[in-house]
């Protein structure tokens, strides 16, 4: 038997799981994946925690529950995985060998890299939302808070979800005024970009909210330390920020297993042919998801796709044919702006987000680059289709692979309108 | 493609002035490029700097980040700020002659 083995079950290992045992031969191939973790989150879902939207149990499930029959499932961490003689070495120093090895160990937070950072202010006056721990913590610390200077912060670039500070900066808003106390809360967003947003139009857009929000917007922050005493963060050009409580989205780097496998760049993250999502390094490893190093979005979207066009190159490899260079960047993100209303945006590696009306021309129901609450209500029903669609390696109804030019404004760029 | 007079020479400029023809970078230029950019003189330091990245850009055909150069010896990160103030290695690869740094999404 040949052995397929799957490195990580989170939101892309196991879409991959769920797609392969359909398409496999399973008189050829054995399928595995290997995950130390039994618990699926829906990550998508932090967000809502610190608000008390959602609860832990709104977004934990078993990860057994979304594998399917007639894959084998591993328990166990990683030690190493060694290319050159296709192996993989588990913590209990079992050794698993491959033919086709598919790398979806993700992406995870990094506080230490930042000075200062998870210090005795971590998770008392310095919380991150992208863990659970960060997220509960964060949630009572909302509850006691009597205002002050809240600072919403993103570390550098490449992060899970680029919008996610953004959002909660926005729904930060909204919270506070809900409990009354917003005239008593100073909200800073500072980020190392030049401006709210990676892509250009987009940043226009949100920018502006920012400002109608009352949000001061600190751009090209690039921080050096923080310092959890005095509270305040300071950049390694002497710009300082003060803070009563800070949220932040720290580094965002590669899974340990990666740097010690010696497979990943400088973040750990692993060099991956952008289209068809072969690994640079050898033939017969695929990467996906979050793990990549690829210029795309690390969200749960961009798995999904990558998903897709993963699936039909893997059964094109074990035919010994050409594989399609079919992954063209495409994201699909919801924008949560607080009070009921939500963005929607399409793009992909060329085109940055458009006006237009999403899946269907004329009829949506959805609005990209628009805030509206059908967009709220899409991002909120996405929870049921994480689970029982995208988990299961389906397709989604109405929204293909390759971004769709279908309803969208092209050729609109708002920056000409603002130039 | 635009183009545009640099110290007396033509090159061929990109998004926001960055030089798409690295062929077609010389000290001059960045002598000018600085000055217009409101760095003034190139020191050594500078110098230094630059020359890295260009070598970097030649050997991997991609920019090295922020990130990776604390991990070398040329420039200590902090002193790359000193350098190139206000986004250093927007400013710096600019005066080198390479692309504009992405912001990936």
């Amino acid at each position: 038997m040949k052995q397929l083995i799957i490195v990580g079950a989170g939101t892309a290992g196991t879409m991959m799981a769920n797609k392969l045992v359909r398409e496999m031969n399973p008189k050829e191939w054995t399928i595995s994946i290997i995950d130390k973790h039994k618990t699926h989150y829906y990550q998508p879902g932090f967000l809502f925690i610190p608000f008390g939207t959602y609860s832990e149990k709104d977004v934990i499930k078993k990860k057994t529950q979304f594998l399917p029959k007639g894959i084998n499932f591993i328990q166990q961490g990683i030690h190493e995985i060694d290319g050159e003689s296709n192996t993989i070495t588990l913590e209990d120093g079992t050794k698993k060998s491959y033919d086709i090895l598919i790398i979806a160990t993700g992406s995870v937070i990094v506080p230490e890299e930042t000075e200062g950072l998870k210090g005795e202010g971590w998770h008392r006056d310095i919380f991150d939302f992208y863990t659970v721990e960060g997220a509960t913590a964060l949630r009572e610390r909302l509850k006691a808070w009597k205002g002050g200077k809240l600072l919403v912060h993103m570390t550098e670039m490449p992060i899970k979800c680029p919008v996610s500070p953004l959002e909660f900066a926005f729904l930060a808003d909204s919270f506070f005024k809900d409990t009354g106390i917003r005239e008593k809360v100073e909200i800073t967003y500072a980020t190392p970009l030049s401006g709210a947003f990676t892509k250009a139009n987009c940043s226009l857009v949100l920018g502006h909210l920012l400002k109608d929000k009352g949000i001061d917007l600190v751009p090209d922050f690039d921080i050096e330390m923080v310092n959890d005493e005095s509270k305040y963060i300071q950049s390694y050009d002497d710009k300082k920020i003060d803070f009563d409580l800070m949220v932040t989205v720290p580094t965002n780097m590669g899974d340990e297993v990666i740097e010690r496998s010696e497979l990943g760049d400088e973040l750990r993250f692993i060099p991956t042919h952008p289209n068809t999502l072969q690994g640079k390094k050898y033939d017969n490893m695929f990467i996906l998801g979050d793990a990549t190093d690829l210029p795309s979005s690390k969200a749960g979207s961009v798995a999904h796709f990558q998903a897709e066009v993963l699936t039909e190159n893997i059964m094109l490899y074990v035919r010994d044919l050409e594989l399609k260079p079919d992954f063209d960047g495409h994201a699909n993100c919801f924008i949560e702006s607080g009070a009921g209303k939500a963005f929607l945006i399409d793009f992909n590696y060329d085109l940055e987000p458009v006006e237009g009306d999403f899946p269907l021309p004329g009829i949506g129901p959805f609005s990209l680059l628009k805030e509206t609450r059908m967009n709220h209500l899409g991002k909120l029903a996405f929870r049921w289709i994480y689970w029982n669609i995208l988990l299961k390696g389906r397709p989604m109804p109405g929204i293909s692979t390759q971004m769709s030019l279908r309803g969208k404004k092209i050729g609109h760029d708002r920056r000409k309108e603002h130039a | 493609m635009p183009e545009r007079n640099i110290a007396q020479t033509v090159v061929q400029v990109g998004e926001d002035g960055y030089m798409t023809q690295p062929s077609e970078w010389t000290r001059e230029i960045a002598i000018a490029l600085a000055e217009e950019s409101g760095i003034g003189e190139l020191t050594q330091s500078h110098w230094d700097v630059i020359e890295y990245l260009q070598q970097y850009f030649k050997e991997n055909q991609k920019l090295p980040t922020i990130r990776s150069l604390k991990k070398t010896k040329v420039v200590p990160t902090k002193e790359f700020y000193q350098l190139f103030p206000e986004g250093p290695l927007k400013k710096a690869t600019k005066i080198a002659g390479l692309p504009k740094p992405a912001s990936c999404v």
